[in-house]
């Protein structure tokens, strides 16, 4: 009598299990990474630049560094959108990296779980970088670490497009002349301007120098200059001067498009600048004007180097060491120059355009530019990004207007 | 886990062995047996496995649920316990009726195209015609692809501007369709893709199921006299309908999870028009730059509970099926 019940709550139980392990298995990213080793005389370094394998200069780099303060290094790349997580996890389990370099923008969140150490405690000088770069590791007065390189956004062009099309690049000082070279691209057959407004960070990141430029500040997304940034896109969509796989394109797709040398404009960032040597056509870089003309503000990226709080505060002396070495003049010169990257310091700046005239829009831009934490917002800005590239999707796709989409995402933030 | 407790009950009933029917309970207890012992060593390595990959995660997810994350009192560990709050913040959301709706269409409708498919498939496969076994081996190559590598092909070709599904329908006449990129589509172009990378995991399962009916049934069906839809509504279906019940419960369980094929295709974008609960639980958790862990736990939770009931569903299903 009672087996077959007994047998069905087995069945019941063992289902429960199978069908929960199976929809848990996307929620539970419980991944666990040991990052400080047992032995004192190994220094563990996080960074996101997968790209570079353990021949590459940056390793090596970091291993004389190392060298230089008497220890081994282990170095572990991650991919930057989960290097956040990572983190977190490993803060959580007291097995922070002694040394973490960190997209600009994700340095207040973690300053703000109280990851990091300021450079009260961990005594590493940053007194030679750009203050405007610098403010992006700050928060309520503190500083959390130092830039070790820095890009921004511009506008690439296509010489040989705008020459069929009889544009001027002289021309396009704002928002209207350059809307009329995108016309006069359109008629010429051609096709006017791709970018980035992908519903994630990288969104956000490509709408801020049009947002800036409009002269909208973040705190009040609905503002009429807010809108009239919006709008810009939104037109040049329906007009046709952008391809409506912008509000798919990552930053990537976007440049891709632009390579297959069809574009007029792209909007991307220093990192293409090896690329657009191969792409095949004679290219330009033009600052992004603002509404009215001069240049607008672009987000600054790159990384920043910080010291995650350790249990045993004495690793904190040889951390500087690495730190020190890492942002020393003559490394950041060969660290920026392989990551394709301006360099956070006058010093080197002034090196790097000596070296390679054709990086002088891009050190002019990364002086303006302006980080998204930056003006005390640290962690508000991730809500308020979050809001933006939805408010750019919603408006681009047609879903809403760009008046109705910004209201929607201000009240969204609040 | 329920079902490592009752080894020690069934002791009782008439072993193989019988060595020890008469002593009492207590006495037994003090001193297993060693073919007790060896039971417990037996189930002692997957229980352990269960409770560390199954139970310990599940737990850790509803605490997750259950209490105010903020990234500080993550790493701190010193979250306050706040009930169900970050539900009620879930349930508040406007995001949750376009994504429960979503989720529901996008089940719903992966389930019942993949099946049918699925069905015609097997049923065409399993006449054992030259080529047959070459081509159902083909048939499952959806499968067999890495989703990413799916995934992304399907956002080339749905390219609004340089996709060649446009390209094609440019060609008949028919003007450019922003498949990924109008909230119009976005939800039927991810329901797409889904409904062709399913298609053989369910044409695999009916076909094997249908080798298990008796060819003597069709040839006796066809002696009186019935035509093949008669032979498919009459023989094939209704005793398919064990394999499909299970082929209907996978799915649906593979399914209200599918959080890749969005994720790649769409992002749950623009404005939402497919976000399901699987991509805005990722989005809450992982998809910004401040995660909100409690509320995204909280998401996945609810998507445990309807697999949850639907298994229960299917277990009643089943008994109602197979009287004891």
């Amino acid at each position: 009598m009672t087996r077959p019940a007994r047998r069905r709550l087995t069945a019941t139980a063992l289902t429960v299990v199978a069908l929960t392990a199976g929809a848990t298995a996307c929620s539970s990213g419980d991944g666990t990474t040991t990052a400080t080793a047992e032995d004192s005389g190994t220094y563990t370094v996080w960074d996101p630049y997968p790209q570079f394998a353990k021949d590459s200069d940056w390793a090596k780099l970091l291993d004389d560094c190392g060298g230089k303060a008497g220890v081994t290094i282990k170095r572990t790349a991650f991919d930057t959108s989960d290097l956040t997580n990572k983190a977190l996890l490993a803060a959580q389990q007291d097995n922070s990296p002694d040394v973490l370099i960190l997209d600009n923008p994700v340095v207040s969140t973690l300053a703000e779980a109280g990851v990091l150490t300021t450079t009260d405690e961990n005594k590493v000088d940053t007194s030679k970088a750009d203050p405007n770069l610098l403010a992006a590791g700050q928060a309520d007065g503190r500083t959390y670490g130092t830039p070790i390189g820095a890009n921004t956004l511009a506008l690439y062009y296509n010489k040989d497009v705008l020459k069929a099309a009889g544009v001027d690049v002289a021309s396009i000082k704002d928002w209207a002349s350059l809307t009329a070279a995108l016309e006069k691209v359109k008629k010429a057959g051609k096709k006017g301007i791709t970018f980035s407004a992908i519903g994630t960070e990288e969104g956000s990141f490509q709408f801020l120098p049009w947002f800036w430029g409009s002269g909208a500040q973040l705190t009040d997304l609905d503002s009429a200059q807010g809108v009239s940034a919006l709008s810009l896109w939104n037109d040049w969509l329906k007009k046709g001067y952008a391809p409506n796989s912008v509000i798919n394109n990552t930053q990537t797709t976007s440049w891709q498009e632009f390579a297959s040398g069809d574009y007029a404009f792209a909007e991307n960032g220093t990192w293409q600048l090896a690329n657009a040597e191969k792409a095949g056509f004679d290219y330009g870089v033009l600052p992004i004007p603002a509404s009215d003309g001069g240049n607008a503000a672009a987000p600054t990226g790159g990384e920043f180097v910080t010291v995650p709080v350790q249990g045993d505060t004495g690793r904190y002396a040889t951390t500087r060491k690495l730190v020190s070495c890492l942002t020393s003049t003559e490394n950041l010169y060969a660290t920026d120059t392989t990551l394709s990257y301006v360099a956070p310091t006058a010093e080197v700046q002034d090196k790097q355009v000596a070296e390679n005239a054709g990086l002088k829009p891009w050190v002019e831009a990364v002086k303006a530019a302006k980080g998204r934490t930056s003006d005390d917002l640290g962690t508000t800005y991730p809500k308020i990004s979050e809001q933006m590239w939805k408010a750019v999707q919603s408006a681009l796709s047609g879903a809403e207007s760009p008046e109705d989409a910004l209201a929607k995402a201000q009240s969204a933030v609040k | 886990m329920s079902h490592t407790t009752q080894v020690p009950h069934r002791r009782p009933a008439p072993g193989p062995s019988g060595a020890v029917p008469a002593e009492p309970p207590r006495a037994r207890r003090r001193r297993p047996t060693s073919q007790q012992l060896a039971a417990w060593a037996f189930l002692a390595p997957v229980a352990l496995y269960l409770a560390l990959f199954y139970a310990y995660p599940l737990y850790r997810n509803v605490d997750l649920s259950l209490r105010d994350y903020t990234v500080r009192s993550f790493v701190q560990g010193d979250a306050p316990f706040t009930g169900l709050e970050n539900y009620r913040k879930v349930f508040d959301d406007p995001a949750f009726g376009p994504a429960l709706t979503h989720t529901i269409v996008f089940t719903a409708v992966c389930l019942v195209f993949q099946y049918a498919i699925g069905l015609a498939l097997a049923v065409f496969f399993n006449q054992h015609f030259r080529l047959s076994a070459t081509l159902r081996a083909l048939f499952l190559v959806p499968w067999l692809l890495p989703l990413i590598v799916s995934a992304s092909t399907w956002s080339w070709m749905l390219n609004s501007d340089s996709g060649i599904v446009n390209a094609l329908l440019g060609a008949v006449g028919i003007g450019p369709v922003n498949w990924l990129t109008s909230p119009d589509w976005s939800l039927t172009s991810v329901i797409i893709a889904n409904i062709w990378i399913g298609v053989p995991f369910n044409l695999v399962l009916l076909y094997s199921g249908l080798q298990s009916i008796p060819a003597s049934l069709y040839e006796a069906s066809a002696l009186d006299g019935a035509g093949p839809w008669r032979r498919f509504w009459s023989i094939t279906f209704p005793l398919l309908r064990p394999v499909s019940a299970i082929t209907l419960l996978l799915g649906l369980v593979y399914t209200l999870k599918v959080f890749d094929i969005i994720w790649i295709m769409t992002k749950g974008g623009p404005a939402d028009s497919s976000t399901t609960f699987a991509t805005w639980s990722y989005r809450l958790g992982f998809g910004n730059l401040l995660p909100a862990f409690g509320p995204g736990a909280a998401v996945g939770n609810l998507l445990v509970v309807a697999a949850l009931v639907f298994g229960l569903v299917y277990l009643r299903v089943q008994r109602k099926q197979a009287p004891a």
